[in-house]
């Protein structure tokens, strides 16, 4: 096991140690804010977890553009493409989802027919 | 675009993405913060292109030291425009079609979409830097990126067959599979670090790749249908594959994002097993519902008293309040929207009806209450377990439709018992009870539900959206 402290001095080595620092940070506000999510948003939750997952987009616009072998390219602009659906899908069912959830007052919405409220 | 100045935007759209996961508090405001997180992300991908179209000094910083690039060729930056094109598309068709029943499918669709792109992302990045790289970028290259991001794309799509019934839901298990998985995922850990030591030789990268695919296939293989709640939630998780390429690229905004979906995606697993009172180990390696439990055959046959729809609607229109627990079986047989039905009814005889939802009702976390609110029952009647139990004392009518373990009493009383220390909705203690039910068959725990054979039991026997449409003409003849 003698693998493991030379991982952590490269690790420590590394250049950026800020990103590090961010994710830790990030993971800790992440944790706070969902738990204030009640279980009857559950599903619109993980959904828009799904849109933000396509934030992957800006990673792969960067490694496309910079890509300089034709191999790289191609894989980076077919992950455009996927995070495009996750962006793109993610975030139109999370709205069509919410748009469900009515006060009691509200008046009911027409067509309740699944596929058809999305307009 | 200066760096500074895209950092700027980027952490601009980072905290638009925290207010907007803040205001998912509250079905009032959650509306408003899905439209702060799609600002953020148009702020984010917007930053990316003009920076990659500036082709700046600080871009080329992110090149490895080829400094003679002058920004991306007019072909490379319509190729991205194009797949952009197409990806919209696509999500654009997929959003409006799906119906709300499929939702568990399309989140595990989109699940496995974001785990291929952060896979193929960590390989391109991979063939980029190549020798360049230092020693610990290149290792999140490979098990950040190379490795959630395959598995999770195989293990969503295994998902995605399963709840889409392409392949049988129960779990499949043969032996030394346990020995197997650990096997796969060890040697895809080795060739990440082999590529570590070795950047050039992109291959090792490959075959961590092809080797978390064949790890996230059979690591979803064993876990049955009534497990996919967890499984879904767990894979929300990796959404960490993303911090691993904001990690290597430097990038705030992929790293915050991809850290907040992980977040949610530990939460919500946290909650479903709590929910099952399992550990999440149980979940994933256990096979639960593979027939071992055979206490239900080897019960001694009870009477049980099935009624009618006419007894059953008598009751119910003579009540004051009546809780309804939707099941799986309900969304199965796709009443949601005869269940609203008879509850205006019951309502316009000034009798109260609210809605108890368990947390694991359904196929994914929080499913039951998004098809109740398709059918226009508003959220304020959607009851979590923790507000409706106390209520159930006072309810003249418990309706349980298409639910069986989550209203099981036994899970209060018999330590022996599989589910014993599961939270259960106290469907018992309401006056009457009446449960809708294909048949006596136990739930997917196979265990024998004593609810089923008290004396204040009437048990309706059949098809859920026919039985609730008897009751719904009964009740208006009434």
């Amino acid at each position: 096991m003698s693998a493991a402290p030379s991982v952590l001095a490269c690790l420590a080595a590394s250049s950026n140690l800020d990103g590090l620092l961010v994710f830790v940070l990030a993971t800790f506000v992440g944790f706070e804010v969902i738990r204030r999510v009640p279980t009857l948003l559950h599903t619109p939750l993980m959904s828009v977890g799904n849109a933000i997952c396509g934030i992957i987009l800006v990673g792969a616009i960067i490694v496309g553009a910079i890509a300089q072998g034709a191999a790289e390219a191609t894989l980076a602009i077919v992950s455009v493409a996927l995070a495009t659906v996750n962006v793109v899908g993610g975030f139109l069912v999370t709205d069509r989802m919410l748009k469900m959830f009515r006060r009691k007052q509200d008046p009911p919405r027409k067509g309740t027919g699944a596929g058809k409220d999305a307009s | 675009m200066s760096f500074d100045v895209a950092r700027l935007l980027y952490l601009v759209a980072s905290v638009l993405f925290i207010l907007g996961l803040r205001a998912q508090s509250g079905p009032r405001t959650a509306r408003l913060g899905n439209s702060l997180s799609i600002v953020g992300m148009l702020i984010a991908v917007g930053t990316a292109l003009a920076s990659v179209l500036s082709g700046d000094a600080d871009m080329r910083a992110l090149l490895s030291g080829n400094t003679a690039w002058a920004g991306p060729s007019t072909g490379r930056i319509l190729a991205i425009v194009a797949a952009m094109a197409l990806g919209t598309a696509a999500g654009w068709v997929l959003a409006r079609r799906v119906e709300m029943t499929a939702m568990p499918q399309m989140v595990a669709l989109l699940h496995g979409l974001g785990g291929l792109a952060a896979a193929l992302v960590s390989v391109a990045e991979g063939l980029h830097y190549g020798a360049d790289e230092s020693v610990a970028r290149t290792l999140v290259t490979g098990l950040g990126g190379v490795v959630l991001g395959g598995a999770t794309f195989a293990a969503s799509m295994g998902a995605f067959a399963k709840l889409q019934g392409l392949v049988g839901s129960a779990p499949f298990v043969f032996r030394g599979q346990r020995v197997l998985n650990a096997v796969l995922l060890a040697l895809a850990v080795a060739s990440c670090f082999l590529f570590m030591s070795d950047p050039a030789a992109i291959g090792w990268l490959v075959a961590a790749l092809v080797l978390a695919l064949a790890f996230g296939v059979l690591f979803v293989a064993p876990i049955g249908g009534a497990d996919m709640p967890v499984v879904l939630a767990l894979l929300n998780a990796s959404g960490v594959a993303g911090s691993a390429t904001g990690y290597i690229l430097k990038n705030d905004v992929l790293i915050v994002a991809g850290a907040l979906v992980g977040a949610s995606g530990i939460i919500l697993s946290v909650i479903m097993c709590r929910a099952m009172n399992r550990s999440l180990a149980n979940v994933l390696f256990g096979a639960f519902g593979t027939g071992e439990g055979g206490a239900a055959s080897s019960t001694p046959q009870k009477s049980v008293k099935g009624y009618s729809a006419v007894d059953a609607a008598v009751l119910l229109g003579n009540a004051r309040s009546v809780i309804i627990i939707p099941g799986y079986g309900l969304a199965v047989a796709q009443a949601q929207h005869v269940v609203k039905e008879l509850t205006d009814l019951l309502e316009k005889r000034n009798v109260d009806v609210k809605f108890a939802v368990h947390p694991v009702a359904g196929r994914m976390p929080g499913h039951m209450n998004v098809l109740l609110a398709e059918s226009n029952v508003p959220y304020a009647q959607l009851l979590d377990m923790e507000e409706v139990n106390p209520l159930f004392e006072s309810a003249d009518v418990a309706l349980v439709v298409g639910a069986n373990d989550v209203v099981n009493p036994v899970a209060r009383s018999d330590k022996g018992s599989p589910i014993y220390g599961m939270p259960i909705l106290d469907a018992d203690k309401a006056q009457n009870v009446i449960i809708l039910k294909r048949s006596l068959a136990s739930g997917f725990a196979g265990i024998d539900n004593p609810l089923f054979y008290d004396d204040k039991t009437m048990m309706l026997f059949g098809d859920a959206k026919k039985t609730l449409m008897a009751l719904v003409s009964e009740v208006k003849a009434s």
